[in-house]
């Protein structure tokens, strides 16, 4: 008995040594990486120093859409390597989780693929104390469509085909409306396979938005972030629809222009009723913002994209994402440093980092009233 | 003990004059259906080696009751077929253990290194190689140490009270629920924190909500194995405890507790292995981060296993391999646990054998 | 009480005579007190269990009220659109198929798992076999999700090939899209199936231990196959058990998130090809739009958390039940 007792203790000494041995192994670690991740970004910390002024140290939490994710990452990572001991933490948790934080006050700012709606804005009012909250488009980015089809390099189609194909209407590569639009390219008897996101997402309200707006009656469904028509298959996250349109013969996708960029996926250029069909590029798109209007009121910046352009070489299918803040009434241990880091981005240094991201700077008659918006922030 | 009888069962037949097949016949049979297996797969031009391993599995059942009923009857027949079957279920389950276990090692060394563990993913491009699990590690070890701290507790307590005074109607309901409640899906857990604990005491994202979550998953599993090794504690024990004028109270914590303390560290540290790769409940709770957190009450953390799902849906090579390390670094972790769980259970089987 | 303090010493002989009454022991303050700390601890169980009916159907009540579609039949999930519009229809066929499909695959295989370790495996590597099963339901359900999307999807392309092209005419294994990724149901199933396996396997390797000696020697004594003293003698015994064991399974396969969440292509369409990519489940759906809901989507999917809910309480209870049942029968 008292043998057993001596061992059932030693056994109960070797579980917390297991235990706490996990902890002890742990007990040394770092965030600083920047040894290792030098080579990718491709702006040295001396070049991304000159273009931020730091504020006060401070801790930001900001959530919200995911189709920013990447240019945020190189922002806060540029940021933080020139004020060290700020530390921001973005999370690409979507765009409607991103303004439900906001609106709980957990968030110092949000990131939204779309601007608020009036009921969110009446919301904000509690959140803000004495002023609202208001939208700053900060990095608009287009909406690529990716496709896969071996022998065929520059494909060509417009908005009513585009519709065609997403709902199922047109099933194969050969099909004599696509053929119609590619005279020259050899198109195979493949099925086509379209690939959407199965999360929700502000890339796929835009996409549709666009389908709406220039394809009329081909597309009949009401729009919104989650998929509607029947049929294609899906996977989550640009990332991951990226990732199948790659490995699927005969498939087509949407996704931003990065993640086709990144995993050298040809784009389809889109006969818009222009002059010549346009290709997909940060110019491009930034042609179309430029063409868009302010519908936002007071400070609020939210833009207005008129997706049937006809204009030369713009990119309809645009996204533009805002950095969502209260005008008045931020939170005074927040706000010094939110400033800070949003005058950085919409700089002309954090702007500038945008188009090796994939995505496309502000044209600089918007971007002047978003500088002058952030200074006004209290 | 069943098996010494059937074994000499086996050489009754013979004794009764049946012929009977030399003992290597099976595994000669096997090696035929498994080269003419290969053999059809590479000639057909099959691309999968599931269907391979099919084709050959089907040979050699087929081969092998065909043999077996020629030679010795069909009921022996019969018999090699349901153990070859036996055997193949066995193998199958195997296939699947190996195949995950030999993908994860071989692609999470890419990257596993002494950096990868000693460094957070703070100013990582998503895109670009570098970063580590080293956040996620210690919101892991965090998360689980203080849903430990809260379901070990309850769970023993209610196990002494199930055992040692555990009679009516009550008793009745907790034995129930705590049966239930092992089957709640670890998506509910999550959901119901995120209910009660974010949306309506209106507490923000933390290490310490995730905690909660796998603290309710945790409870029932402690209950459990808990409930088993103290109803292995012989009687005689408490008895002359008790006969010696020992309180019931000091009695449990003396003499029961103590002699079945193996059996509950193993039970417990099985279920810390298994809340610590729990990812849905974590997913809804702790926020994710890219730096290292080491305030599990406030502020966003990461875990091991939201780690490897956020890597996986950035969906590119650089992250799908810190996906693949981290998935080894979390299975490591697992099976460290387990082995040590069982180690004890086997170094106390004499006193606590039940299983 | 602080008369005993070492019970490993020798007790006074003094002590002795009053603690054989049982009655004053009971009403000792230690005693009431650890009675009442156990006791409690039950009975905060039982709260908590209460308490994720409770907070969850508030939540779900909101939910279900502001929707604009039947929550019951309706297939897509658009609850963050105004007006919301989402129902749980496709997310019971889908975790129905890929349950019953894994159930299906799982079982049998399970059941000789667990003959063989139980009856078949010579004695002494039977239990490091035993544990080799263990360390299946120990790999975390995320790493069955990463293999899963990574290596037995792509693996499994060559399987449904070839059972559209022989087995095409069940209209369940064909394919209408040759050649499409497998995210489906069915690989799903499969998936759900190898996670299950430990489970069914574990429970029914109890039930076949306790199987009575006498009446496998009665079998063997009569001259019986292995394979007739199994189906004789130990099936018929553990049937119950097997059955409750396959349901702890199902209750499992149910409620399994990360792994679907990764490896199904999920839409808001049924299908009953079930090598095509679609549907969806419960969990997998949560998992997915909990990302871009608003508060009014969570709720939304908190009731569609609470239907899972009710659906494992029910197949969990029913199996400890039959387990409840078969114990007193055979006691």
């Amino acid at each position: 008995m008292k043998l057993q007792r001596k061992s059932g203790l030693r056994a109960l000494a070797v579980g917390a040594a297991a235990v706490s041995g996990a902890l002890v192994l742990t007990a040394c670690g770092s965030d600083n990486n920047s040894t290792t991740a030098a080579p990718s970004g491709g702006s040295s910390s001396t070049a991304a120093a000159s273009g931020i002024t730091c504020g006060p140290k401070a801790n930001l939490l900001a959530s919200g859409s995911t189709a920013q994710q990447n240019a945020v990452n190189v922002w806060v990572k540029n940021y933080m390597q020139a004020c060290s001991g700020s530390e921001i933490n973005y999370k690409g948790t979507g765009s409607g989780a991103g303004v439900t934080d906001f609106l709980n006050g957990t968030t110092a700012f949000a990131g939204s693929d779309s601007a608020l709606k009036p009921a969110e804005i009446t919301q904000s009012k509690k959140v803000c104390a004495g002023g609202q909250g208001i939208d700053l488009p900060m990095a608009p980015g287009p909406i690529a469509i990716g496709y896969n089809v071996p022998g065929v390099s520059n494909l060509v189609l417009d908005a009513d085909t585009l519709a065609k194909i997403f709902n199922g209407r047109i099933t194969h590569w050969n099909d004599p409306a696509i053929a119609k639009l590619n005279p020259s390219a050899k198109l195979p008897s493949t099925p086509i396979q379209t690939f959407h996101r199965s999360d929700a997402s502000g890339t796929t309200d835009n996409f549709t938005k666009y389908l709406i707006g220039a394809a009329g009656t081909d597309w009949p469904y009401s729009g919104g972030k989650a998929w509607q028509a029947k049929g294609g298959q899906s996977a989550t996250g640009s990332a991951g629809v990226a990732a199948q349109v790659k490995q699927t013969a005969g498939s087509i996708g949407y996704f931003e222009l990065s993640y086709a960029t990144s995993q050298s996926i040809s784009t389809a250029q889109l006969n818009t009723g222009a002059a010549q069909p346009v290709t997909v590029s940060s110019d491009s798109a930034s042609k179309d913002v430029a063409a868009a209007q302010v519908v936002g009121t007071g400070g609020d910046l939210a833009l207005k994209l008129d997706y049937a352009t006809k204009a030369d070489g713009a990119w309809p299918i645009t996204l533009v994402t805002y950095e969502i803040v209260c005008d008045k009434g931020n939170k005074a241990a927040t706000l010094p440093a939110t400033k800070a880091f949003l005058n950085y981005i919409a700089g002309t240094q954090g702007q500038g980092a945008l188009t090796a991201l994939g995505y496309a700077p502000l044209p600089d008659a918007i971007a002047t009233k978003v500088r002058a918006a952030i200074s006004s922030l209290s | 003990m069943s098996q010494s009888v059937t074994s000499q069962s086996a050489a009754k037949p013979s004794q009764f004059g049946r012929r009977r097949l030399p003992r290597w016949t099976p595994a000669v049979i096997a090696l035929v259906a498994v080269l003419v297996g290969t053999g059809v797969g590479v000639g057909a031009g099959l691309s999968s080696h599931i269907q391979w391993g099919l084709i050959a599995l089907l040979l050699f059942v087929v081969v092998n009751y065909a043999v077996t009923a020629a030679v010795e009857g069909p009921r022996q027949a019969k018999d090699r077929v349901v153990t070859s079957l036996v055997w193949a279920c066995f193998i199958i389950a195997v296939v699947p253990l190996y195949s995950l276990v030999e993908s994860t090692i071989a692609k999470g060394v890419k990257v596993l290194d002494g950096n990868f563990l000693t460094h957070s993913m703070d100013g990582v491009i998503t895109t670009g190689p570098g970063g580590g699990v080293y956040h996620a590690l210690v919101g892991t070890v965090e998360q689980v140490a203080l849903a430990s701290l809260m379901a070990v507790p309850i769970g023993l307590l209610t196990a002494v009270y199930l055992v040692e005074y555990g009679r009516g109607r009550l008793a009745k309901a907790v034995t129930f629920f705590v049966d239930v409640m092992t089957g709640v899906p670890s998506i509910v857990a999550g959901l119901f924190v995120l209910s009660f604990w974010i949306l309506i005491l209106g507490f923000g994202y933390s290490g310490f909500a995730g905690s909660l979550a796998l603290a309710i998953l945790m409870i029932p599993v402690v209950v459990r194995s808990t409930e088993e090794m103290l109803k292995l504690v012989p009687n005689e024990l408490r008895e002359a405890s008790l006969a010696l004028g020992v309180p019931k109270w000091r009695t449990i914590i003396k003499v029961v507790l103590p002699t079945s303390i193996g059996g509950i560290t193993t039970g417990v540290m099985l279920a810390v292995a298994r809340i610590t790769g729990e990812t849905a409940p974590v997913l809804l709770l702790v926020f994710g981060n890219q730096l290292i957190n080491f305030n599990p009450f406030s502020g966003a953390q990461s875990s091991l296993p939201y780690y490897v799902y956020e890597q996986y849906a950035a969906g590119n090579p650089a992250s799908y391999d810190r996906a693949w390390a981290a998935a080894l670094v979390l299975i490591a972790f697992v099976m460290i646990l387990n082995l040590v769980a069982r180690g004890i259970a086997r170094w106390k089987a004499p006193t606590s054998s039940g299983r | 009480m602080d008369t005993i303090d070492d019970i490993t010493g020798a007790p006074p002989p003094a002590a002795a005579p009053p603690a054989e009454s049982a009655p004053p022991a009971v009403t000792r303050v230690g005693d009431r007190v650890f009675l009442g700390l156990s006791r409690g601890s039950g009975i905060t169980l039982l709260v908590i269990m209460a308490a994720i009916a409770v907070f969850l159907t508030v939540r779900a009540v909101t939910a279900i009220s502001g929707d604009h579609g039947n929550f019951l039949t309706t297939f897509q999930w658009n609850a963050d659109a105004t007006p919301p519009v989402f129902g749980i229809g496709v997310l019971l066929y889908g975790t129905a198929v890929s349950s019953v499909i894994a159930m299906v695959l799982a079982v049998p295989v399970a059941i000789g798992i667990a003959l063989f370790i139980s009856h078949y495996a010579p004695r002494r590597i039977a239990a490091p076999l035993a544990y080799l099963v263990d360390l299946l339901a120990a790999v975390p359900s995320i790493v069955y999700g990463l293999w899963g999307a990574l290596f037995l999807v792509p693996h499994l392309q060559g399987l449904n090939l070839w059972m559209d092209h022989y087995l095409g005419w069940t209209v369940v294994l064909k394919q209408t899209y040759q050649g499409t990724a497998s995210r489906s149901l069915f690989s799903v199933g499969i998936l759900l199936a190898i996670m299950v396996l430990p489970v069914i396997t574990n429970v029914s390797r109890e039930v076949f231990r306790q199987v009575p000696r006498a009446h496998e020697e009665a079998a063997l004594a009569l001259g019986a196959t292995r394979w007739e003293v199994v189906r004789m003698a130990v099936l018929p015994f553990a049937r119950s058990g097997i059955i409750s064991a396959s349901m702890l399974g199902l209750g499992r396969a149910l409620g399994e998130t990360m792994a679907v969440a990764t490896v199904l292509s999920n839409s808001s369409t049924i299908t009953s090809h079930i090598v095509d990519p679609g549907g969806g489940t419960f969990a997998q759906n949560i998992a997915v739009y909990f990302g871009e809901a608003t508060p009014f989507g969570r709720d939304a999917l908190i009731a569609s958390g609470l239907v899972l809910f009710v659906i494992t309480l029910i197949v969990n209870g029913a199996a400890r039940l039959i387990i409840a049942r078969r114990k007193e029968y055979t006691a």
